[in-house]
């Protein structure tokens, strides 16, 4: 009796998790074959679905009209730096909150945690105004530096659960061997904690490379990732929609392969510890 | 050379008080327990010792230097942990010869030294293996393998063995006494269990609510000890404590027998009762007595006196060998004929 009814539980998961992938999936489906048709097609009422006739048209007008690459390169230094430079803080932040507590711990982290609820917004005013001041504005260290303090709470956050799951007593055991504070990070709990530390970073350079309000509010022309870039395709002539999904294709695509390269990593990494 | 000093050990986290005030000289070479009750501080002492934890006051000295403020890796001394506190992500090997890595010597001597250890260890076959691979014996050995191989001036212990079952237990405790024997270097060790403390110490620190109740060699532990908390702390099955009237008889607010120090007869003695309970452990017999008036006594006897449970009986104390406690706790007396040579 209870088979049927467990199957039933199965199929009836199995097809809404299908439903609501496709459904999250569905928009870049769509911006990807719509790049691949004319612009006339693009727009055509009712859409087709399929393109009426296959073209790389718009990907050759994309590069040829805007530099993808610099704004790739841009878009790599500002995640991967800021990445880099969030673990140069976060790291030694994480590792005293989880292993060195003091009564205030817990209060900073839900802190900041909190700062990240704050709409951005709230402070583009000042942050313009700094980074002016400061000559800061479209530069690639303005801009990887502000990715760096918006992402830094989670970063810490991230790390403190995983430096957690690491028993107290093995970095005991290293700092009775005679290590140093950075010889037991470097030995003893980097390594041990490497998913958790490996899915921080891949979380945050997928958050810096798709961070747009930043990005488009203090970047110009220098520093402009590809957010700005695909931003650049919405004109005062109008729409582009086959050009725009051209260039929102070549903006997503890294990432998208990035991400599928290392989905694995980044589940273990999200769930680590949460199964013990 | 190992020396330990303790002096005015002060230990407090927040308004917490876990040790008040620690005395302690461990000479070199000596192999000393640490033995208490769970939440005594007995660890605490040791992590103290071990740089591990900053007393509140006091100070540690090592070979007659102060090492208070000294970070426990300068310390010369090397610990065991209950979990063992392997690196799950080395090999053995690297495990082994992790604190020579630290300590900057070359690969080659590492290597060298790790197989020279290894060897001593019976651990050649596993020098490649990870800590998930061994067995919990194996992996203790690696731990003691990791604190033998600096040579450092001393060993701490903190409950290595409480891991391991029965057998394995007892095995691992004469690898242990082997080793202080081999090496000669100091040694502490921390445990619970009494029979630990007693099987390989040199000498015992019992401890109870952070304080040092007494320091002696186990003998005179058991034979004269300075309080009633040590007196039965140490010794299985513990001794019986009688106070009241039969106390006063010895003019003492409460007197201590050990069991073997108590004799049945189903006829006659100076306290009747009745069996409750009786334990035969095949070489002796263990009996559990409640005396009339409420009273219970654990009495050793030979397997040939065959009691059973509900019989009425009588017990009888060797006089020879009663102690005597007074109303703290504090010993008054010791029995006739505790032996001279076994006090130091």
């Amino acid at each position: 009796m209870k088979k049927p009814h467990t199957i039933f539980l199965k199929t009836g998961i199995s097809v809404l998790g299908w439903t609501v992938a496709l459904l999250l999936f569905f928009p870049i489906l769509w911006t990807v074959l719509t790049s691949f048709k004319t612009e006339v097609d693009a727009i055509a009422f009712p859409p087709s679905f399929l393109p009426t006739q296959w073209t790389l048209e718009n990907y050759f007008e994309v590069q040829e009209r805007s530099e993808y690459f610099t704004h790739f390169l841009n878009s790599v230094a500002i995640s991967v730096g800021s990445t880099v430079l969030g673990m140069l803080l976060a790291i030694p932040a994480a590792w005293s909150m989880a292993f060195q507590p003091t009564r205030a711990t817990r209060h900073v982290l839900m802190w900041m945690l909190s700062t990240k609820m704050m709409p951005a917004v709230g402070a583009l005013v000042p942050i313009f105004l700094i980074f002016k001041t400061a000559g800061l504005l479209d530069t690639l260290f303005g801009v990887t530096f502000i990715l760096v303090i918006a992402n830094l709470p989670i970063m810490v956050w991230m790390l403190y659960t995983y430096f957690k799951e690491v028993p107290a007593d093995i970095l005991e055991a290293a700092r009775m061997d005679g290590a140093t504070t950075l010889k037991e990070l470097f030995y003893v709990l980097l390594p041990m904690s490497l998913p958790g530390v490996a899915s921080t970073m891949l979380l945050n350079v997928i958050l810096a490379w798709n961070e747009a309000f930043w990005t488009l509010s203090l970047t110009a022309i220098k520093a402009a990732p590809l957010s700005a870039f695909i931003a650049s395709y919405s004109s005062p002539q109008g729409l582009f929609w086959a050009k725009l999904s051209a260039a929102s294709t070549l903006a997503i695509a890294p990432i998208l392969v990035l991400g599928w390269m290392s989905q694995k990593q980044l589940v273990r990494g999200l769930t680590f510890g949460a199964v013990k | 050379m190992g020396s330990i000093t303790l002096k005015n050990i002060h230990k407090a986290f927040g308004d917490q008080v876990v040790i008040p005030d620690a005395n302690l000289e461990i000479v070199d070479g000596e192999f000393v327990v640490f033995v208490g009750p769970s939440g005594c501080g007995k660890s605490t002492l040791l992590r103290l010792i071990a740089g591990l934890e900053d007393p509140t006051s006091g100070e540690v000295h090592i070979d007659g230097k102060d090492v208070t403020q000294a970070s426990p890796g300068k310390r010369k001394l090397s610990m065991v942990f209950q979990s063992y506190a392997l690196y799950p992500h080395m090999t053995v090997a690297q495990n082994i010869g992790f604190p020579l890595k630290m300590s900057g010597e070359k690969a080659a001597t590492i290597r060298a030294r790790v197989q020279e250890v290894a060897k001593s260890l019976d651990l050649l076959p596993y020098l490649e293996r990870r800590p998930r691979n061994l067995s919990g014996g194996q992996r203790q050995r690696v731990a003691i393998g990791r604190a033998i191989i600096r040579q450092p001036a001393g060993f701490l212990f903190d409950e290595p063995l409480s891991n391991l079952d029965a057998a394995l237990r007892v095995s691992m405790r004469l690898e242990i006494s082997e080793l202080h024997q081999r090496l000669g270097s100091t040694m502490i060790y921390v445990t619970h269990d009494q029979i630990e403390a007693m099987t390989m110490a040199d000498r015992i620190a019992v401890m109870n609510a952070g304080r040092i109740e007494q320091f002696a060699t186990p003998l005179e532990l058991y034979r004269r000890p300075a309080n009633r908390f040590v007196a039965s702390f140490i010794g299985s099955p513990k001794m019986n404590f009688i106070d009241g009237e039969r106390a006063a008889q010895y003019g003492a607010h409460a007197i201590g027998l050990r069991p073997e120090a108590i004799s049945l007869s189903r006829k006659t003695g100076m306290w009747g009762g009745h069996v409750e309970r009786v334990e035969h452990l095949g070489a002796e017999t263990i009996v559990h007595v409640a005396l009339d008036q409420g009273q219970k006594i654990t009495v050793r006897t030979g397997i040939e006196d065959a009691v059973a449970s509900g019989q009425t009986i009588f017990a009888s104390p060797d006089g020879s060998q009663v102690y005597r406690f007074d109303e703290n706790g504090l010993t008054l007396g010791f029995p006739e004929n505790v032996p001279r040579s076994a006090l130091m």
